[in-house]
């Protein structure tokens, strides 16, 4: 069973699938495990923040990359998922001591908005540049709507919204064991994403090698020719923009369980955009490739910021549009088949036989 | 007699002011070979569009198996056995050819098997040497057998095959006709589209003369061609 899985990952869909590609992979996961014995706290939690985010992207890249439907719609289900936590949490957590739940029904929620806006858009046969304007427009009239839900008349049970300025004290992910509370942040958090990611990544994997995959990617590539092969190839098209949203609500859930807060300006025109600047940088039909460019990119923009450059967007956004131009794959695909080769060519001469 | 496996009951479609398809009736039997010609602009296409559902018909019925096909969606149509091979091939030009093959086999096989099945296929079909090549890299003959091959895949009764030797060379041309007898042989149906008349002669069949969207004639090669309207509208030309 576990060995069938383990083939299962490599396929058509995926980026690296030798010894080279899982020995690297593995030497990641370790490293990442041991970090924080080796960074400050502060670090440790930066990069936490980091990669909250990639869940989003990586549904992104299963979406856009495989599925050839390009969402601006992530951040609204980011940020649904992350007001939905805040409202659920803040009225369970006094009383159960457990957010987990609130984390699920977040998700949950979440996915049902998506399946409901996908239905309608890909049911109404709605395709290609207007699924990406649509998804855009209801990211930001659901933006505008949270920005005005100011004052005590927008209250759910105990969780306030708190318009313009946000959500505040939203509680961690946190569970009661036997006396004891146990909390989920910092270095607990840390580990509890990466073990979420680490899941994430290989499922996603092997669902993009899956039968499934083989029939979205088909979908992407030449719908007329999927739907007369007799795939139904709305109902293959709501089912990843659900995942899609999920993933993007489970990435809202564990941003607002480590800062706390959430504001309207998580689904504005910029930070929408974000997520499909990542995925597009680092290749967006590779899962891999997508999230080693959304932590770069979220280092680098951080790092630009915090160095007193005002042109973060700026820059990020040349960059796109000088991938766009020159390296339409994304920058890391061809830069892992040439790490192949030149490690293929090395082994090859070492080789005695 | 056996109902028809597909029964056309004045099929009529419009786009806007242009009538591409008026007033159609014709039946084909299960397992009969039937080519459907006519000149450029004859609705040939067009009606195996409104077959599979690409288009809906404008009015008049289509019925498959005795059942009006009425606004089922494509994908209900090909469950139920029907399907085409495009004019201009529509394979996925991104996908290796192998993993164009997987995608109609792995609708009703296991992934592996579906690799597996897909590579004895393709050397069945002699396009094996390109299995591992994307779509959009191998000669345009091998596109043509390889949406063939796709279509064939999916085990349908009822085969739409629009010009499938367009642009193949005489040895391809026969090599094709001789897989369609096969094909027919083994109990399928199949409808072919094409302008070669020397192919049509291959498939010796009866034909149906479509022309300006009207039904126009049926019969046997040798009667077709020794009616003097389908000499003119048509084989007069060549």
């Amino acid at each position: 069973m576990i060995r069938r899985f383990l083939r299962e990952l490599n396929g058509p869909q995926s980026l690296g699938s030798r010894g080279l590609f899982w020995s690297s992979f593995g030497l990641c996961v370790v490293v990442m495990v041991l970090l924080p014995a080796f960074v400050s706290e502060y670090e440790v939690g930066n990069f936490t923040y980091f990669l909250t985010n990639i869940f989003l992207a990586l549904g992104l890249s299963m979406m856009w990359g495989l599925g050839n439907i390009l969402s601006f719609g992530q951040m609204a289900f980011f940020g649904l998922a992350g007001y939905s936590y805040g409202v659920i949490a803040a009225n369970l957590a006094p009383v159960t001591d457990n957010t987990f739940l609130a984390c699920i029904l977040a998700v949950l929620v979440t996915m049902a908005g998506a399946a409901l806006l996908g239905y309608f858009l890909f049911f109404g046969r709605v395709s290609g540049v207007y699924v990406s304007i649509i998804t855009l427009v209801t990211t930001l009239i659901f933006e505008t709507f949270m920005a005005q839900t100011a004052g005590p008349k927008w209250a759910i049970g105990k969780a306030l919204l708190g318009g313009y300025n946000g959500m505040v004290g939203i509680p961690s992910l946190q569970f009661r064991w036997g006396n004891e509370l146990i909390e989920f942040f910092d270095v607990p958090l840390y580990y509890l994403v990466i073990a979420l990611l680490l899941v994430t990544y290989l499922a996603l994997r092997w669902l993009a090698n899956s039968r499934y995959g083989n029939a979205l990617v088909a979908t992407g590539s030449n719908p007329v020719r999927t739907e007369m092969l007799g795939y139904d190839i709305r109902l293959v098209q709501l089912e990843v923009f659900t995942l899609a949203g999920g993933l993007a609500g489970l990435s809202g859930v564990l941003y607002v369980s480590w800062g706390h807060y959430i504001t309207p300006s998580t689904m504005g025109l910029t930070t929408a955009a974000l997520p499909v600047v990542w995925v597009a940088f680092g290749g967006r039909k590779s899962l891999l490739a997508t999230m080693v460019a959304a932590i770069g990119l979220q280092y680098f923009a951080q790092y630009l910021s915090m160095t007193g450059s005002q042109h973060a967007l700026v820059i990020q956004g040349a960059l796109l549009m000088l991938v766009v131009m020159f390296v339409p794959e994304g920058v890391i695909p061809p830069v892992g088949r040439a790490i192949g080769r030149w490690w293929r060519r090395g082994t090859k001469e070492g080789d005695p036989s | 007699m056996s109902t028809p496996i597909l029964s056309l009951e004045h099929v009529t479609k419009r786009f806007g002011g242009v009538t591409a398809v008026d007033d159609v009736s014709f039946a084909i039997n299960e397992g009969e070979l039937r080519c459907l010609i006519g000149p450029n602009g004859a609705g040939k296409s067009t009606l195996f569009r409104l077959i599979t559902g690409y288009f809906p018909v404008t009015s008049g019925t289509i019925r498959y198996r005795g059942g009006d096909l009425g606004a089922l969606p494509s994908f209900r149509r090909a469950r139920m056995g029907i399907s085409i091979k495009f004019q201009t091939p529509m394979v996925y030009y991104d996908q290796t050819m192998l993993q164009n093959l997987v995608v109609p086999l792995q609708r009703r096989l296991p992934v592996p098997q579906a690799r597996r099945d897909a590579a004895v296929l393709l050397d069945k079909f002699g396009i094996g040497d390109g299995a591992h090549k994307l779509a959009s890299e191998v000669a345009h003959g091998y596109r043509q057998w390889l949406e063939i091959c796709m279509a064939v895949a999916t085990r349908p009764s009822l085969l739409l095959l629009d010009e499938p030797t367009a642009g193949m060379s005489p040895e391809e041309t026969k090599a094709t006709a001789g897989m369609i007898h096969d094909l027919v042989g083994e109990g399928m149906t199949v409808v072919v589209i094409d302008h070669d008349m020397e192919f049509v002669r291959m498939l010796n069949c009866n034909l149906t003369v479509l022309h300006l969207g009207r039904f126009f004639a049926q019969g046997t090669l040798a009667e077709i061609q020794a009616n003097p309207e389908v000499r003119s509208i048509y084989l007069g030309k060549k």
